[in-house]
């Protein structure tokens, strides 16, 4: 099969997804397949048009790859692509949407609030912060709605520190959302599959010396420790893989996907947010969640392209 | 397969363990795709160079030297471009000869020899703040701890210099070395003065600490007398070991480099090239040597450095314009960059998300050039590599960058 794999792009993320991409072009190639890697810009219709792909394989992160913009131009191409289709893309990209959408469902996910940056400019959001600590608690956290890899992220422990939060993460997005901080295990439950989608087995991140797990904890080997499969009992792991497959059912997502969440001391989960293209690269959860299944990283590639599709 | 880094981590040096990802690298590396303005980079303007030269060169080369050209050579490169290479600093008054010079793999390779002769694991060295940023990774490669001595529009300041070497004295610690880049600082865009200069050499001898000068910019003097070299005043006292590079006065693509040494240093470099690649490629050598030998660069380096006065002087007159009245920056006589400082909320970091992100243009955030996590506030800009609208241009939307952030910290008071 002829298969395009679309990757770097001007995203904040671009280095992530070359990461993810070089690894997934490995895999296409050993499966056999006729692979082209395109890093995406502003000829990436031209390209797609003389390539006449069968299939592409999204490996872009953040925006422009993961919000559904590359998906549209898939669709008008008419070239089936893997992953989350357009609205899936739309509604998970932005962490607020997302959070929504969940918390319509009844699915948990730590109580928020968000705000543009024209709104703190504008209408002097900023004087509401005291109440918002009030109802958060703290430490809460500061994050960038529409950015991923946790760029941006910082966690408040006083309130002094949530100025610097929100100048800090909307450096990565105009819309920031400050969320109630749940202490507790970094939890990550992939799904995969389309009519039956399947729970992976839930992996925990353990980052070192930190707040929460971060951009550095993520990509540098060593500063986490990775427990495929997490640690859970029986129950947990069934409430994790079922919420994990509600909040995937609820975004409408497509193949494959991510869903982060925390479990807390008191044994409740909270979902954070769903990636509708997971990382693949050396340090990513989804390959170790694969793993645990007994899936090596050739075959999931080869499970996730198989769903490629056009719709959704 | 392959795609498992576990299984290599246990494997790793501990100088690769240090070199690791970081947030800020990732997005330095996405300001070199070509939508977004970067004034990141510090890159000549290559374009300038005469293609008819290029192809006289090439036939020169396939003509009369070609077996030479593709064989292996000296490890301290062909003795009469050692030669000309004296000459070349001759043109600053620095005289060289062509036994204590050997040819590296571009200035880079000669810091990377110079402090690998010298630096174990967590030796101390003095180095400017800020400092270039293409030493930080080969300091942290070589597990060296970088102390900052800072730096005013006169250079490295030489009064905190001496209180450094005393305070590390009273320590019982001894620095391997110093490094220093005196003329048109890269990125500080300042030039230490001759009484600095002095100061530091004296001081050099004094002490008997080993200075290692990279003079890659020297020659690109827009304006002003030049200043005499640390090499030159050190007078052959050997406490100074000269680092300097064609990229600047040539090409970069050339990947050519120099370093002047005394006879027993140079030797210890030259096993340590011999380990790295044996010596620099013999056809870049033959390519330059076959240059010098028909054109006389200095008219190309005029050439470039009326192109680079007056981008310095449109980017100036831009960030006069653009920046905020708190922020400063330098002014530099020559080389490729300025240094610009804001307000101390402004984290350079973010600031170059919210620009690459919402603005597509790019700089380098001053903690690059601190080993120390200094430099926050701080950012470097080429102007070099940018024709001059794309220099306004770029300018005028770091400048919008800022003025949200600015009005960022009004919103929120600037504290709880």
């Amino acid at each position: 099969m002829r298969v395009a794999v679309l990757k770097g792009g001007r995203s904040l993320e671009r280095e992530v997804s070359l990461r993810s991409a070089a690894n997934v072009e490995a895999a296409l190639r050993r499966l056999g397949h006729d692979v082209t890697g395109i890093d995406v810009d502003q000829h990436l219709v031209r390209t797609l048009r003389a390539e006449r792909p069968d299939a592409a394989f999204v490996a872009l992160h953040g925006k422009g790859g993961e919000d559904g913009t590359v998906q549209e131009l898939l669709e008008i191409l008419g070239i089936p692509y893997t992953g989350s289709g357009v609205r899936a893309c739309e509604r998970s990209m932005d962490k607020v949407v997302a959070k929504a959408a969940f918390a319509t469902a009844g699915l948990p996910t730590p109580p928020w609030f968000a705000f543009s940056e024209d709104a703190f400019r504008e209408m002097g959001a900023a004087d509401t912060l005291g109440e918002i600590r009030a109802r958060l608690g703290l430490p809460l956290v500061v994050k960038p709605a529409k950015q991923g890899s946790a760029l941006g992220i910082s966690v408040a422990h006083e309130p002094g520190d949530i100025p610097r939060a929100l100048m800090a993460a909307l450096s990565y997005d105009d819309r920031v959302l400050l969320e109630r901080f749940v202490a507790g295990r970094e939890i990550a439950v992939s799904v995969l599959g389309t009519e039956e989608p399947e729970a992976l087995p839930a992996v925990e991140a353990r980052p070192q010396d930190r707040d929460f797990y971060d951009f550095e904890a993520r990509y540098t080997p060593g500063l986490t420790e990775f427990v495929a499969p997490a640690p859970l009992t029986p129950e947990e792991a069934d409430t994790a893989a079922r919420l994990a497959l509600e909040c995937y059912a609820e975004i409408g997502c497509r193949g494959f996907g991510r869903v982060d969440m925390i479990l807390d001391a008191e044994g409740w989960f909270w979902v954070l947010e769903l990636n509708t293209i997971p990382g693949l690269t050396d340090t990513s959860l989804m390959p170790k969640a694969a793993e645990a299944a007994g899936m090596d990283f050739d075959e999931l590639i080869a499970r996730v392209l198989a769903q490629a599709d056009l719709g959704g | 397969m392959g795609t498992d880094g576990a299984r290599y981590e246990s494997r790793y040096a501990a100088r690769a363990r240090g070199v690791v990802s970081s947030a800020m690298r990732d997005l330095m590396a996405l300001s070199e795709r070509p939508e977004i303005i970067s004034l990141a980079g510090g890159f000549p303007a290559t374009e300038s160079f005469p293609p008819e030269v290029f192809s006289e060169l090439a036939e020169v080369v396939a003509r009369d030297h070609l077996a030479g050209a593709l064989q292996y050579g000296p490890t301290e490169g062909l003795a009469e471009l050692r030669a000309r290479i004296c000459d070349v600093m001759a043109v600053e008054g620095a005289v060289a000869h062509p036994e204590h010079l050997m040819v590296t793999s571009g200035g880079q390779q000669a810091i990377d020899l110079a402090i690998r002769t010298f630096v174990d694991p967590g030796d101390v060295v003095i180095a400017e703040g800020p400092t270039y940023p293409g030493a930080v990774p080969t300091l942290t490669t070589y597990q060296a701890r970088v102390v900052h001595v800072p730096m005013d529009g006169d250079g490295m300041r030489v009064d905190l210099l001496e209180e450094t070497l005393d305070r590390l004295a009273a320590a019982g610690e001894r620095p391997k070395l110093l490094y220093t880049i005196p003329t048109f600082h890269n990125p500080a865009g300042v030039t230490m003065s001759l009484e600095r200069r002095r100061a530091l050499v004296a001081i050099a001898h004094e002490r008997e600490l080993l200075v290692v000068e990279d003079n890659p910019y020297g020659q690109l003097r827009f304006e002003g007398t030049p200043l005499p070299t640390l090499w030159e005043l050190d007078g052959g006292a050997g406490w100074v070991v000269y680092l300097s590079t064609f990229s600047k006065i040539l090409a970069p693509g050339v990947r050519l480099g120099w370093v002047v040494a005394p006879p027993p240093v140079l030797r210890k470099m030259n096993l340590a090239k011999q380990a790295t690649d044996l010596g620099s490629s013999t056809l870049g050598q033959r390519f330059v040597l076959e240059y010098l030998r028909r054109f006389d660069y200095r008219h190309h380096v005029a050439r470039q450095n009326d192109i680079y006065r007056r981008r310095r002087d449109v980017l100036l007159r831009a960030l006069e314009e653009e920046f905020p009245a708190e922020a400063s920056w330098s002014r530099p006589g020559g080389g490729l960059f300025v240094w610009a400082t804001l307000p101390e909320f402004v984290d350079t970091r973010e600031l170059l998300a919210r620009a690459i992100d919402r603005h597509a243009v790019a700089f380098v955030p001053g903690q690059a050039a601190f080993l120390d996590g200094r430099g926050g506030s701080s950012m470097r800009l080429n102007f070099s590599g940018v024709p001059e609208e794309r220099l306004v241009e770029g300018v005028a939307r770091i400048g919008t960058a800022i003025a949200e952030t600015v009005e960022l910290q009004r919103v929120f008071g600037g504290g709880a």
